[in-house]
């Protein structure tokens, strides 16, 4: 009996513990990650790298000017159709909606959202590069947009519906229509919320590649409008990556690091807005 | 995310007459949210629309065929999907089986054993790891993950057991097995911060019944806890396994680019996303784009199905968890 216990024991003991391994191992993940981008992309940073155009391959130098302008310009795009759009749509399911079209919008929402990335460049090809005949930074903005609006749509509605429903009582009490209620009360109320799910929104499109594969193609010039092939970051890491070419590769790590620093301060960024915000409900 | 106990009772929207409402703004307000969530719907549905119209050239040529059809010959156009479907099913599993384990384990330490410190600060790292972008994922892959399967990992399995099909062969570092290792890593958080939400789900008392009738931590814990919340955890692996079958860029970036099924998995493939990254935009021909798309039909399909039964099982463990307070 006594050997069982012990067995007992030990084995409680050894599986816990490596539960603890795999933890560990996970979060160190992040670390390699950062350390790996961090010591290659720094090495492989310099001013150029902010101010010039791409060389053409083999030769040495020159930097990605025209695809940070270009992601900026795509991401800008995406934010300012899907932003408003999941915002209201967000909204809608939380203070007007009933009960059989809400749960569909919510449920197409969510299948949406599901729906792999690569799947959405496709639709967006079907949408706008089919009709237009020629690829844009436009369609990137689209395909990146139709990203956006579910995410946007289901964060503001999750923060708008744990505002308590005693502020829009009150706020009702005092004689405010419905929608100055909203406008005025639950939305205030929830702002932070709703702020850092359009931050973590944005975050996540601006680091999507697959979407603009067949939609914003590529650029190694400026782009001449947004009617026209769009360069972008993600998209330049990954031709960079593929090519044969070793000062490529440093182009490579060095958009790399750029676009993870990015997108890691939004997200931090987001979620320090959320912490310092009112006891919201998640 | 009992979010169920916190849903207000709304007025119903005829409760002050149409007239009062339209002329104070609510009903127009009503209207003009209505119209931005009736957008959501109009994408779904136009999204399978197109996705249907722009495969038919295929649909029609090959009809059901089209999925049991190892052709892929663009020049002849000849088209079939199951390399891709296999390559795809093939990482799938192989992130599965890495991930699972690893991060089931992880978040038991996380719900059951860290302090709350360092619980919430792995957590918040793990957080930032899912939103690292897939192409850093498959830079990082290509650079540091193939040379290390190519020199150590695939060499060492082929040594000890080579004796099975899936492990032997000519080994080139991209491949089934790489790829299924980089998705491995980036279902990981997924599959840590959901099983944890469903983890700290369970009551307390569970805990407690079980080690008052003399059980040790760990059989507490997968005797009493675990089975609690395995409907979350299988919620979390079917989410986890959707993403992974949609991934795109870092499969697209270590698969190799091989049209052809493999029983090694230190053989190139290809993957439905990959396929359709590498050839959609230099696709010549009506047949060949419309067969692109519908391998992306078949994604779709494929994963609107994982993740409805994902949602299915999240739902159902968040509703027993507040069954039971």
């Amino acid at each position: 009996m006594t050997l069982r216990n012990r067995w007992r024991k030990g084995l409680s003991y050894v599986m816990l513990s490596l539960t603890g391994v795999c933890a560990v191992l996970a979060v160190s993940i992040l670390f390699l990650i950062l350390g790996c981008l961090v010591y290659n992309g720094w090495r492989s940073l310099d001013w150029n790298f902010f101010t010039k155009l791409p060389k053409s391959p083999g030769e040495t130098g020159g930097g990605m000017a025209n695809a940070i302008v270009g992601s900026f310009e795509i991401v800008l795009m995406a934010t300012l159709i899907g932003l408003p759009i999941g915002f209201m749509a967000g909204v809608y399911l939380s203070e007007f909606g009933g009960k059989t079209f809400a749960s569909l919008v919510r449920y197409m929402a969510d299948l949406l959202n599901g729906v792999p990335s690569i799947v959405i460049g496709i639709f967006a090809w079907t949408l706008v590069v089919v009709p237009m005949h020629r690829f844009s930074g436009f369609a990137g903005g689209v395909a990146l947009a139709i990203i956006l609006i579910p995410i946007t749509a289901r964060s503001t509605e999750q923060f708008m519906t744990s505002v308590p429903q005693t502020l829009r009582e009150g706020a009702l009490a005092l004689g405010a229509s419905q929608w100055k209620t909203i406008a005025t009360v639950v939305v205030p109320a929830a702002y932070r919320g709703i702020a850092t799910g359009m931050i973590l929104g944005v975050a996540r499109i601006a680091g999507e590649t697959a979407p603009l594969l067949f939609t914003s193609l590529n650029n190694e010039f400026w782009s001449n409008g947004l009617t026209q092939p769009t360069a972008s970051l993600p998209y330049m890491i990954y031709t960079r990556a593929l090519a044969p070419y070793e000062d490529w590769h440093r182009q490579a790590w060095a958009a790399g690091m750029v676009l993870l620093v990015a997108v890691l301060l939004a997200n931090m960024a987001a979620r320090l807005i959320l912490s310092r915000g009112i006891a919201v409900q998640k | 995310m009992a979010t169920s106990a916190t849903l207000p009772a709304r007025p119903a929207p005829g409760a002050r007459g149409f007239f009062s409402r339209l002329t104070n703004g609510d009903e127009i307000a009503r209207l003009i949210t209505l119209a931005f969530a009736a957008a959501i719907l109009l994408v779904a549905v136009t999204l399978v629309w197109q996705l249907w119209v722009h495969s038919s050239l295929a649909r029609q040529k090959f009809g059901l065929g089209f999925l049991t059809s190892s052709a892929w010959d663009p020049v002849d156009d000849n088209f079939g999907a199951l390399p891709f479907i296999y390559g795809t099913v093939i990482t799938s599993a192989i992130a599965l089986i890495i991930a699972v384990p690893l991060g089931v384990g992880a978040a038991i330490f996380l719900s059951e054993l860290a302090p709350q410190r360092i619980s919430s600060t792995f957590t918040f790292f793990i957080e930032l790891l899912a939103a690292v972008p897939s192409v850093i994922y498959g830079l990082l892959a290509i650079f540091t993950l193939v040379p290390l399967m190519r020199d150590y990992v695939e060499p060492a399995l082929k040594k000890s057991l080579g004796f099975l099909p899936i492990f032997s062969g000519a080994i080139f570092g991209v491949g089934y097995l790489t790829a299924g290792a980089i998705l491995a890593i980036m279902t990981l958080p997924f599959i840590i911060s959901i099983s944890r939400e469903a983890l700290l789900e369970v009551p307390v008392e569970q805990r407690e019944a079980a080690l008052a009738l003399g059980a040790t931590r760990w059989e507490s814990t997968w005797q009493a806890v675990v089975p609690w919340a395995r409907l979350g955890i299988f919620g979390s692996i079917f989410l986890a396994l959707a993403r992974a079958l949609g991934e795109t860029m870092a499969v697209t970036m270590v698969i190799g680019n091989d049209p052809n099924i493999h029983a090694s998995l230190f053989a190139p493939g290809y993957t439905i996303a990959a396929v359709i990254a590498n050839e959609f935009s230099e696709a010549t021909g009506d047949l060949y784009l419309s067969a692109l798309v519908g391998l992306a039909l078949v994604l779709f399909l494929l994963t609107i199905v994982i993740n409805a039964l994902a949602r299915l099982l999240i739902i159902a463990t968040t509703r027993r968890g507040s069954a039971h307070p």
